[in-house]
């Protein structure tokens, strides 16, 4: 009875079309669906370890190189306040900055020679503003000696709170502190920083009156605020800041300053130059676009973006020297190539596998090796010139000079790209069925007119193939170029190098390899259009 | 053109033997002397990089074991040749046990993000070194790893996974799937399956992607310049310097040896690929 009935309800349901069950009771799509979810999890779990150590270890590092192009905090971290105060100043204006930013940069630069980060600025901004760097360095040890407690002793002599530590738990506890006083804030970070430095992390800076510095920075803050808002600070609700600042409006706008711009002028005259203000400003914000105009030879000014003078044009140049050596040797690379991929595919198995090795071995053995081994080949009292003198083909006072020039770099590369131009060449070509070729013939095409109809035209996929190759890898190449190349020969690889090893400019090495990593990565795009990365294949 | 025909004419004749013992002898000597020039030079007896007169009489004078001596003895090359057999095994451990794993993941039929995937993994393989190089001295310096063997290690086995992945994905394709539903069908559980059964098959690919990935990290030098302190000078690092500053017949002893290690390394992978291609004949496809 009840058998027939579920045997009724089951023919009942297939008869209205229900859903498909398994065993247990599960509609099949819904229980299919989730074998094949838990078989994406599981295929997933397998390739996560890799692509987490992947992301980490290379793609991190290619995103850091391209921040790093455009990254410029170090003005901002390092002359915080006088980037404030440059805010105001008009840079297309004839006029330095005035006092205000003079009493600024007076303030950071006492913080920056303790910390002896100066030098550091000073390089960065001498690439943007050649020379900055000596003003900045002869700056730092005359900091400490300026003059700077007149406004100090104005505020003192004005009302003594001021010269004790409450006077600043009272200011930097008021309800105005800080949007009231930008520069006095970032001064008196400034100085609680100098003091950590200077007396060690025990001192509380609470118990201690700032310096000087901090005091000319307030003054301008003061002197800069509209007179209602100092009213109102000397009328302020707060009695501690109402009694702080009493008198202060009236008493003003007869402040002493210290003359932070006459002394400044006196440490380096440098300091009243406009146009190193003009760069200080420019380099102001946290990204730039300074190092991809200096890879591109150019300079922003305050007149626009400008090529350089030529006598300083040197990396356009070189970028195209990176190209044209490229293109040579790709073409060489398919010169040399041809032959022996044609060889290889057309002799028999056994005597082709003989001469893959000799194809194979160069491609095996390490790069220096190859490298050195040119290096002494080439040299003026190498094997090949003692060859050629003892032909006589070269008077002994003759010897060529192949080595570290453009003759070098194209023989050693070529020798050592060769095998990426072949091995693709040979797999197209072993695909090529003989019989178009005995057809072509037989219809009457002589060899030459049946190579370039017949054959020649079906390689042309593998000759693409194998130039983008050898060009990509060309473009990118470092050791040989360093080794053999001289300095006509080198690459724009050896500029990256040694921005970052030699002269530390690593904003300008990141940018020019951000340059050289988009040229890459849009003939590898061109590559995978044309063959496909899946086709990538190794020996 | 495998051979010439009965009745090729005697321009047919002149083009072929010319082109065949002439053209391509010259691009193959090209190809292949100057990596065996170096070996005679490297026991001149003499600090010449080129042949003296009593080598070329074949007196045995001429010839001399003092620059493998020097190899051997100096402190230097020792350092270097114990810096490089320490950095390339580690790196080609991790490049090669993760990138099995990731191969045999992609290999499987539904993997979401196939191709952006892939193009990560083998995007180390795709940028030029010097790029790399640079990336990884600014990150790995952020991050306190420049100058350390680790950091110098990672770098290598992340330069390494690319060619482990290509050649494990290469075996993979001709992979039987059958083969691992009848281990499973026999009751067998997915690891004693993979160990008794996929890993046996697959072990060729995977032995040439490791070494692949270890003369990755042998050879390499760039990374290493910028990366690496003077504790971690490899012996890539140490030809570079001793090939840019005080060049010393030395360097020919330790290419010798360099490239008598990469016949070993080429005559494995030979040995492999035909057992790779001879299992695989063994299984219907």
């Amino acid at each position: 009875m009840t058998a027939s009935t579920a045997l009724d309800s089951n023919t009942s349901e297939l008869a209205q079309g229900a859903p498909l069950t398994t065993k247990d009771g599960q509609p099949l799509k819904r229980s299919l669906g989730r074998a094949l979810r838990r078989e994406k999890i599981r295929a997933l779990f397998l390739i996560l370890p890799l692509l987490a150590f992947v992301l980490i270890t290379f793609i991190f590092p290619i995103g850091d190189m391209l921040f790093r192009s455009v990254e410029n905090s170090i003005v901002e971290k390092t002359l915080p306040g006088t980037v404030v105060a440059l805010q105001d100043w008009d840079s297309e204006s004839d006029e330095v900055p005035g006092e205000r930013v003079f009493s600024a940069l007076a303030d950071d630069m006492m913080l920056a020679q303790e910390l002896k980060i100066h030098t550091r600025i000073g390089t960065r901004i001498n690439y943007d503003q050649p020379g900055i760097s000596s003003v900045f360095r002869k700056s730092g040890r005359r900091i400490k000696r300026l003059d700077s407690d007149a406004s100090k002793d104005a505020f003192i002599a004005l009302n003594a709170a001021w010269g004790t530590p409450d006077a600043w738990t009272t200011l930097t506890s008021s309800a105005q502190w800080p949007e009231s006083f930008p520069q006095t804030a970032i001064a008196f970070d400034n100085w609680k920083a100098w003091l950590a430095s200077e007396e060690g992390d025990d001192i509380d800076p609470s118990t201690q009156v700032p310096y000087g510095f901090t005091y000319a920075n307030l003054f301008h803050d003061l002197s800069s605020m509209e007179n209602g808002a100092l009213n109102n600070l000397a009328k302020s609700s707060d009695s501690a800041i109402a009694s702080l600042f009493a008198g202060v409006p009236d008493a003003i706008d007869n402040f002493p300053t210290d003359d932070f711009k006459g002394q400044f002028a006196d440490i380096e005259k440098g300091w009243v130059n406009i146009q190193n203000w003009q760069a200080i400003k420019r380099l102001s914000p946290a990204f730039t676009d300074s190092y991809f105009l200096a890879a591109v030879d150019s300079e922003r000014t305050e007149a626009g973006v400008q090529q350089k003078p030529a006598n300083e044009r040197f990396y356009v140049t070189l970028f195209v020297r990176t190209i044209v050596l490229s293109i040579v040797i790709t073409l060489a690379c398919i010169l040399l190539g041809y032959p022996i991929a044609y060889l290889l595919a057309t002799l028999s198995v056994r005597s082709s596998n003989l001469i893959l090795i000799l194809v194979l071995l160069p491609f095996w053995t390490s790069l220096l090796v190859r490298t050195s081994s040119w290096k002494v080949l080439l040299q003026q009292q190498g094997v090949i010139n003692d060859l050629l003198v003892w032909i006589g083909l070269v008077a002994d006072d003759g010897r060529l000079v192949m080595i570290n020039n453009m003759t070098g770099t194209i023989i050693a590369m070529t020798h050592i790209l060769l095998p990426f131009m072949i091995l693709p060449l040979y797999s197209v070509m072993k695909t090529i069925s003989p019989s178009y070729m005995r057809a072509a013939k037989s219809m009457g095409a002589s060899d030459t007119l049946a190579f370039w109809r017949i054959y020649f035209p079906n390689t042309i996929a593998g000759i693409g193939a194998g130039s983008i190759l050898v060009f990509i890898l060309a473009i990118g190449y470092y050791i040989t170029p360093a080794l053999v190349g001289g300095t006509k020969g080198v690459f724009i690889s050896n500029q990256i190098a040694y921005h970052i090893s030699s002269s530390l400019n690593w904003g300008l090495a990141a940018a020019l390899g951000t340059i050289l990593l988009v040229l890459v990565l849009a003939l590898y795009w061109t590559y995978d259009r044309i063959v496909g990365i899946d086709n990538v294949k190794l020996g | 053109m495998s051979a010439l025909p009965p009745y090729a004419t005697t321009g047919q004749r002149i083009w072929f033997y010319t082109f065949r013992y002439v053209i391509c002898a010259g691009i193959l000597f090209f190809l292949i002397a100057p990596i065996l020039i170096i070996i005679p030079l490297s026991f001149n007896a003499q600090d010449f990089f080129t042949f003296t007169p009593e080598m070329l009489s074949l007196s045995p004078d001429g010839y001399s074991l003092k620059h493998y001596n020097d190899f051997f003895t100096n402190s230097d090359w020792q350092k270097a040749l114990k810096n490089s057999f320490i950095i390339a095994p580690a790196a080609t451990l991790i490049a090669t046990s993760l990138g099995t794993l990731a191969a045999i993941g992609l290999s499987q039929s539904h993997v979401p993000f196939r191709r952006t995937i892939m193009a990560i993994l083998i995007s180390p393989m795709i940028v030029p070194l010097i790029i790399s190089a640079a990336g990884m001295f600014f990150f790995y310096s952020r991050i306190g790893l420049q100058g350390e063997y680790l950091g110098i290690i990672l770098a290598h086995a992340a330069l390494g996974t690319p060619f482990v992945i290509i050649t494990v994905t290469a075996t993979l394709v001709g992979f039987d799937r059958s083969l691992t539903r009848a281990a499973a069908s026999l009751g067998a559980d997915p690891v004693t399956t993979f160990f008794k059964v996929q890993m046996p098959l697959i072990i060729p690919g995977v032995v040439s992607g490791a070494l692949f990935a270890f003369i990755t990290s042998f050879d390499e030098v760039v990374v290493v310049l910028f990366m690496g302190s003077a504790r971690q000078k490899t012996l890539p690092w140490q030809m570079f310097t001793g090939l840019r500053e005080q060049i010393s017949p030395t360097i020919l002893a330790v290419a010798t040896i360099m490239v008598a290690i990469s016949i070993i390394l080429l005559t494995v992978l030979e040995l492999l690929r035909r057992r790779s291609e001879r299992l695989r004949g063994l299984s219907p496809s």
